[in-house]
């Protein structure tokens, strides 16, 4: 069984050499080979997945350790994986949601000429997500966590003629640098401090180090969460990654890659629970998103960059959750793979209108596609249910539990979070029914574009709307699914640990206070968007809209206080370079030129020079003899 | 006659012979200049060995008159090759190292 | 007497450069060939030095001695060490590649007429061959001297490369491309001469003082260390801290060494994407490497007393060097800034004085060798299409020629140590080494992965990226032999980032002994974890002990 780990991993990125290096003989079959590769990586994890339940409850981890990586001193890194409960978790939803995204890409991405290496780059995504969540020890996680960076970036850059979206990929990749930073200096930490960076030694003894340290490292891990997982304050890569090709937003921008920094927090869960002040930062962080990622999804008119914004407040969630230790710790992960569901079934759903409307993402310029779209609508209206947390659908029975857990924290921390959570949940219900209303009811609000081309709305064919049909189905039903006498909880408690903190507030209160504040989100997004037509131009706005319509000015504080002070350090340090350490150089060359022209000039070919000098110096020496005898 | 006299001789000799040197220019009377300082060397010598009562200094001077004999031959044809070519006797006219 | 392999292995590429030397003019491809065969024969001399070396074996391995100025105490002795035998592979695997590479950098101009005397074309390969066998026999002199002869020799080959042959043309003049390349190549004849000297003056310093304390004088390496080690010898203290700063000047000269670094960028500018290759990956790896064989061995306490500016210069390097990336618009000034900066890497991993630091530093040389290579090499293959080394002529390549884009964007991911590819090992390592020791300076080096990410990306956007410029349109993709260079460089990049021990193996007790005669161990972990956990790796006194 420990063999099939690795396969796991093995086999997308075989699929990525393939479909990469194979040239344009695989044209014509390169999406099959990706998809099949995709599929049987997912069938290999459910293999492992029945061989796990069928083993105890504290006897379900696999190890396999392949070989030894980096041995140099007392630097030990293996490559070695790690099979355990939370592990198994990621490894179904990846590659379940990922070969089901393979099969949308075959119908979305038909007309491209370059799908073998779209698929390629998939497969790669595949195998470095899987090895990121494999991995036993934090260096090979970075090997994986830097692999996802790639496949983001290679994916978001797809359309590489456009610049905006070759503008984009390079400020994702850029951003998640900055939090791989803190994912080095996180591994190099452990290393001075434990002598270790692989998962087993360091959370076993992680207490044994003082607490200062383990918050350093905590913070650090924080960092590099926050540039995976689009949080602030490196939340600024998320929006403009939806210039990639929507299938990748719903795989990578979505459900899978950007839920890492929640696997990370949540695996280093020993670190966090011994450093309360990290802890506290971690949650501030998932607090401050999930409002941030809101109020920002309420502005955007871009279908996609709305939904952008729900992720990242939904996983503001999930890191809020993960912030709180033993008590939220499962259902930060719940929620992930519910989330998985929904959120990728969304993207695709708004993949499928785009799809049909001629690649328009300005959902003012949709309306009343219900009529034209029944598949896309009904599985789109059912994760959008999920989402907003309507009762008995998945989001509802993990959002639920993280806002219990929120106020479970217990003090006035605990009264904040979770009325932030609280609050997020209405802004989640109103910008979610705004894109519903927009996009899916009231009038057709197209018209033709300057070509006259005008688009003729029409339902997606199987291969996509096939995948949206099962993430529909997971959205409703799989959250119930795993509260079902605490599945979910039993399964990964072996692994993160599990506690009920005590709430002010009883579950019942929770749900109840969800449930009003659900109805007036949809109830303030209904009055504006539902009665009264949508305009086809943007109004003017508050200035709260106008900001976020600028992204909360993030992009613009990011350019005034870091894009044009490098810029304007690195034009000066040119010139230094050139005139001032370079000046040094040429400047020594010119004067030695300088001096050697001066004596130069005491050679002028005249005889009778060379003669006065010959005699200067003769009477010199003379002298000079006789001076010294007589001394 | 105290033979130091003839040691100042010899000595302003060599004076007017270098102060030629340095201030005419002709080659020619360069050419003679050098050959007054040399002559100068020659009765210092020959001072010298009636001083010391040793044969010495005449020998050397015998050596000197020859080396200016064959200088005399290398550094006429010279004189005569620059002068052919430029026309003029001036040692400034050759202050290149080409012609 | 055994077979001296090391001679060999270093007589090989200069037999070769007299043999491409003396083909006719009339033959001129054949040129291209011999030098070739004679690269490829010291391939495989070096593949044999390097599997004949047995890690766990003696410090030095394959050695040759023999008496050669007597009365100066100068022997021509010969000896490799782990860090050395990994140098030589990499020169002797790069060669090959740079042969290729430039297959048509010395043809002559269409309507040229070939002149009897010089012919650019044998001369071209002949002095690659020449300089291949000098730097070879650098890393293998064990006798100061001896290294000291062939360190300045080098120059005179790649004087020549620099300034004889350049880019095409292109848009700007001939006769301004000229002037810029002669000076290019004066600057860096003249620059490392100066190096040269102040530390031939250091050498001879040694020479006396080893014949006042000794009796007679010695250049031997190995001597030299054990004498100071037994106590026969021993340096003043302010002697030794001159002795040091004139071999360390000369070497931070040739790695370079902020703020000596300025001959690089015109250097490689102005040359051909090979010849650029030949001065960063190889022939600036012989200033790093005698950083670790003579400065610290030599001098172990001199390095002791200089670390901490040398820390702080290699730490200007390497964010001034990404800085000054990010501001190039010339495609070959930017790559050599970024040499800059992962020379800066290399130095601070050496002296950082870990086995993490220095084993790291000397993976690095290597990985740097092979990553810049390939990097440079598409540059140039690149800038041979268009005739321009400005980044604002291109745009849209990836579209006109993927393969092309995509060996670059490997090159580059390379070059911004991608995990996965071989430099991420190294330059972690190198962070970790120095982190362990002083963590501040370890957090201000990571920095430099960003700014690595940013002059990569900015660069690959520029060029590969956005709407096809009308002059790139019509670009053809890699031919055969151009992509009969990349793909072998990138396949190892690719191995020696996934398989990197059979390498770490060769270096670590080279490293180790290294740090033995300095006198410093790493740091112990504050916390150790139980040794337990290591159950399934082989057991590293570091991992052990040293619990509190």
């Amino acid at each position: 069984m420990e063999n099939l780990i690795g396969l796991l991993v093995a086999v997308p990125l075989l699929g990525a050499a393939l479909l990469l290096c194979g040239g344009r003989r695989l044209d014509g079959k390169g999406h099959y080979i990706g998809t099949v590769l995709a599929a049987s990586s997912f069938a290999i994890g459910a293999v492992l997945f029945a061989d796990m339940l069928g083993r105890g409850e504290h006897d379900r981890a696999l190890h396999s350790h392949v070989f030894s990586w980096i041995p140099v001193g007392g630097f030990h890194a293996d490559v070695a994986f790690q099979l355990d409960q939370l592990s198994m978790t990621f490894v179904l939803l990846i590659t379940g949601v990922g070969t089901l995204i393979h099969v949308y890409s075959i119908g979305y991405m038909e007309h491209d000429e370059r799908r073998r290496r779209f698929f390629g780059y998939l497969n790669l995504f595949l195998a470095a997500m899987l090895l990121l969540v494999l991995a036993d020890n934090y260096l090979l996680l970075y090997v994986g966590w830097e692999g996802v960076g790639l496949a983001s970036y290679l994916l978001i850059g797809f359309w590489q003629h456009k610049p905006s979206a070759a503008t984009a990929a390079k400020k994702a990749f850029i951003v998640n640098r900055v939090g791989d930073v803190g994912l080095s200096i996180a591994i190099m930490l452990m290393f001075t401090t434990f002598g270790s960076f692989a998962f087993a030694p360091v959370l076993a003894e992680a207490d044994r180090a003082g607490e200062g340290k383990l918050t350093a490292i905590g913070l650090m891990l924080l960092l590099a969460a926050c540039g995976k997982s689009a949080q602030v304050p490196l939340q600024s890569w998320l929006g403009d990654a939806m210039e990639g090709p929507t299938p990748v937003s719903a795989l990578i921008h979505a459900a899978t890659m950007v839920t890492a920094g929640v696997y990370l927090i949540t695996r280093s869960g020993a670190i966090f629970n011994a450093a309360p002040d990290a802890q506290a930062a971690v949650v501030t962080v998932g607090a401050v998103t999930l409002l941030f990622g809101a109020i920002v999804g309420c502005a955007k008119d871009d279908i996609k960059k709305a939904l952008a914004g729900s992720t990242m407040s939904q996983i503001g969630y999930m890191i809020l959750a993960a912030g709180l230790g033993p008590i939220g710790y499962v259902f930060a992960i719940m929620h992930l793979v519910t989330h998985g569901f929904f959120k990728a079934g969304l993207f695709l759903g708004a993949g499928s209108v785009m799809h049909s409307m001629n690649d328009e993402v300005d959902m003012r310029k949709y309306g009343g596609l219900r009529k034209y779209m029944p598949i896309t609508f009904i599985t789109f209206g059912l994760g959008y249910l999920a989402i907003i947390g309507f009762p008995g659908l998945s989001g509802f029975w993990s959002k639920d539990k993280i806002i219990e857990a929120a106020f479970a924290k217990g003090g006035t921390e605990g009264w904040i979070l979770g009325g932030a959570a609280l609050l997020g949940a209405a802004i989640t219900a109103y910008y979610m029914t705004r894109v519903m209303l927009m996009t899916f009811f009231g009038e057709k609000r197209w018209v033709a574009d300057e070509n006259g081309n005008e688009p003729h709305p029409h339902e997606s064919p199987g291969s996509m709307t096939f995948p949206m049909i099962v993430l529909a189905f997971g959205s409703v039903f799989a959250g119930g699914l795993f509260s079902l006498n605490d599945a979910f909880v039993k399964w990964l408690e072996p692994v993160t640990g599990h506690s009920h903190g005590d709430s002010p507030l009883s579950a019942a209160a929770v749900t109840g206070g969800t449930m009003v504040v659900l109805v007036i989100g949809v109830g303030l997004a209904w009055a504006q968007y539902g009665r009264r037509p949508v305009p086809r131009t943007a109004p003017r706005g508050s200035l709260l809209t106008r900001a976020a319509r600028r992204d909360l000015l993030q992009d613009d504080f990011n350019h005034v206080a870091l894009v044009q002070p490098g810029q304007y350090l690195t034009r000066g340090l040119v010139y230094v370079d050139h005139k001032l350490v370079d000046g040094v150089v040429n400047g020594t060359a010119a004067s030695v030129g300088g001096l050697s022209g001066r004596l130069r000039k005491l050679q002028n070919g005249y005889a009778r020079t060379y003669a006065v000098s010959m005699f200067g110096g003769t009477a010199v020496l003379i002298a000079a003899t006789l001076l010294m005898r007589a001394v | 006659m105290n033979p130091v006299y003839y040691l100042y001789l010899a000595a302003l000799l060599f004076t007017i012979g270098a102060a030629g040197v340095l201030i005419r220019r002709n080659a020619i009377i360069l050419f003679m200049c050098v050959e007054l300082m040399l002559n100068a060397c020659n009765l210092a010598f020959v001072a010298f060995s009636r001083l010391h009562g040793n044969l010495d200094g005449q020998i050397i001077a015998f050596f000197t008159m020859v080396v200016a004999a064959a200088e005399v031959v290398v550094g006429l044809a010279i004189i005569v090759t620059v002068f052919r070519s430029r026309h003029s006797a001036s040692v400034d006219d050759a202050s290149l190292m080409k012609l | 007497m055994s077979f001296p392999l090391l001679t060999v292995t270093a007589a090989v590429p200069a037999l070769g450069a007299i043999a491409t030397a003396a083909v006719p003019a009339a033959k001129r491809a054949a040129a291209k060939w011999v030098a070739l065969a004679f690269s490829l024969a010291t391939l495989v001399l070096a593949a044999v030095a390097l599997v004949r070396f047995d890690p766990g074996g003696a410090r030095f391995q394959l050695t040759e001695s023999h008496a050669w100025i007597a009365d100066f105490g100068v022997r021509y002795e010969l000896g490799v060490d782990g860090i050395a035998v990994v140098l030589i592979a990499l020169t002797a695997v790069l060669i090959p590649f740079v042969i290729l590479a430039g297959w048509h950098d010395a043809d002559p101009l269409e309507g040229e007429r070939p002149n009897r005397r010089w012919r650019p074309t044998q001369g071209f390969f002949a002095l690659i061959l020449m300089v291949e066998a000098m730097v070879v026999i650098s890393f293998e002199a064990t006798d100061v001297f001896l290294f000291y002869i062939f360190f300045e020799a080098m120059l005179i080959p790649m004087y020549f490369l620099i300034g004889g042959f350049g880019d095409r043309a292109g848009e700007r003049s001939e006769e301004e491309t000229a002037t810029q390349r002669s000076y290019a190549a004066v600057k860096f004849l003249l620059y490392n001469l100066a190096g040269g000297l102040i530390m031939l003056a250091a050498v001879v310093g040694l020479y006396a003082v080893t014949a006042d304390d000794l009796g007679t004088g010695t250049f031997s390496l190995q001597q030299i260390v054990q004498a100071r080690a037994s106590g026969d010898l021993s340096i003043a203290t302010g002697t030794e801290r001159w002795l040091f700063l004139g071999f360390f000047f000369a070497f931070a000269v040739k790695a370079p060494l902020w703020p000596l670094h300025t001959w690089l960028p015109n250097a490689m500018g102005e040359s051909t994407a090979p010849v650029a290759v030949l001065i960063t990956a190889v022939v600036d790896k012989v200033g790093t490497f005698a950083m670790l064989r003579f400065c610290l061995q030599l001098f172990p306490e001199a390095s002791k007393w200089a670390t901490p500016v040398i820390l702080v210069l290699a730490l200007i390097s390497i964010i001034y060097g990404a800085l000054l990336a990010v501001g190039q618009r010339d495609i070959k000034r930017l790559i050599a800034y970024a040499s800059i900066s992962h020379f800066g890497f290399i130095i601070l991993g050496i002296f950082a004085m870990t086995t993490q630091g220095q084993g790291g530093a000397t993976l690095y040389m290597v990985n740097h060798g092979i990553s810049t290579a390939a990097l440079m090499l598409v540059a140039g293959f690149l800038i041979t299409r268009r005739g321009s080394r400005l980044i604002a002529d291109y745009g849209g390549v990836q579209k006109v020629a993927p393969v092309l884009a995509g060996t670059f964007l490997i090159g580059g991911l390379a070059t911004l140590s991608l995990p996965g590819l071989a430099p991420f090992i190294s330059e972690f390592l190198v962070l970790v080494g120095t982190f362990s020791r002083y963590p501040v300076l370890g957090i201000i080096a990571t920095v430099g992965i960003v700014l690595a990410a940013l002059y990569v990306l900015v660069l690959y956007q520029r060029t590969m990226t956005g709407p096809v410029k009308d002059e790139v349109r019509g670009m053809p993709d890699l031919k055969a032999r151009e992509l009969l260079v990349v793909a072998p460089l990138i396949a190892l990049l690719i191995f020696l980032g996934v398989y990197p021990k059979p390498l770490a193996d060769i270096v670590n007790p080279a490293v180790d002994h290294t740090l033995s005669v300095v006198d410093e161990k790493d740091p112990k972990p504050d916390h150790p974890v139980d040794a337990g956990w290591f159950s399934y790796s082989p057991m590293h006194d570091g991992a052990s002990g040293g619990a509190k």
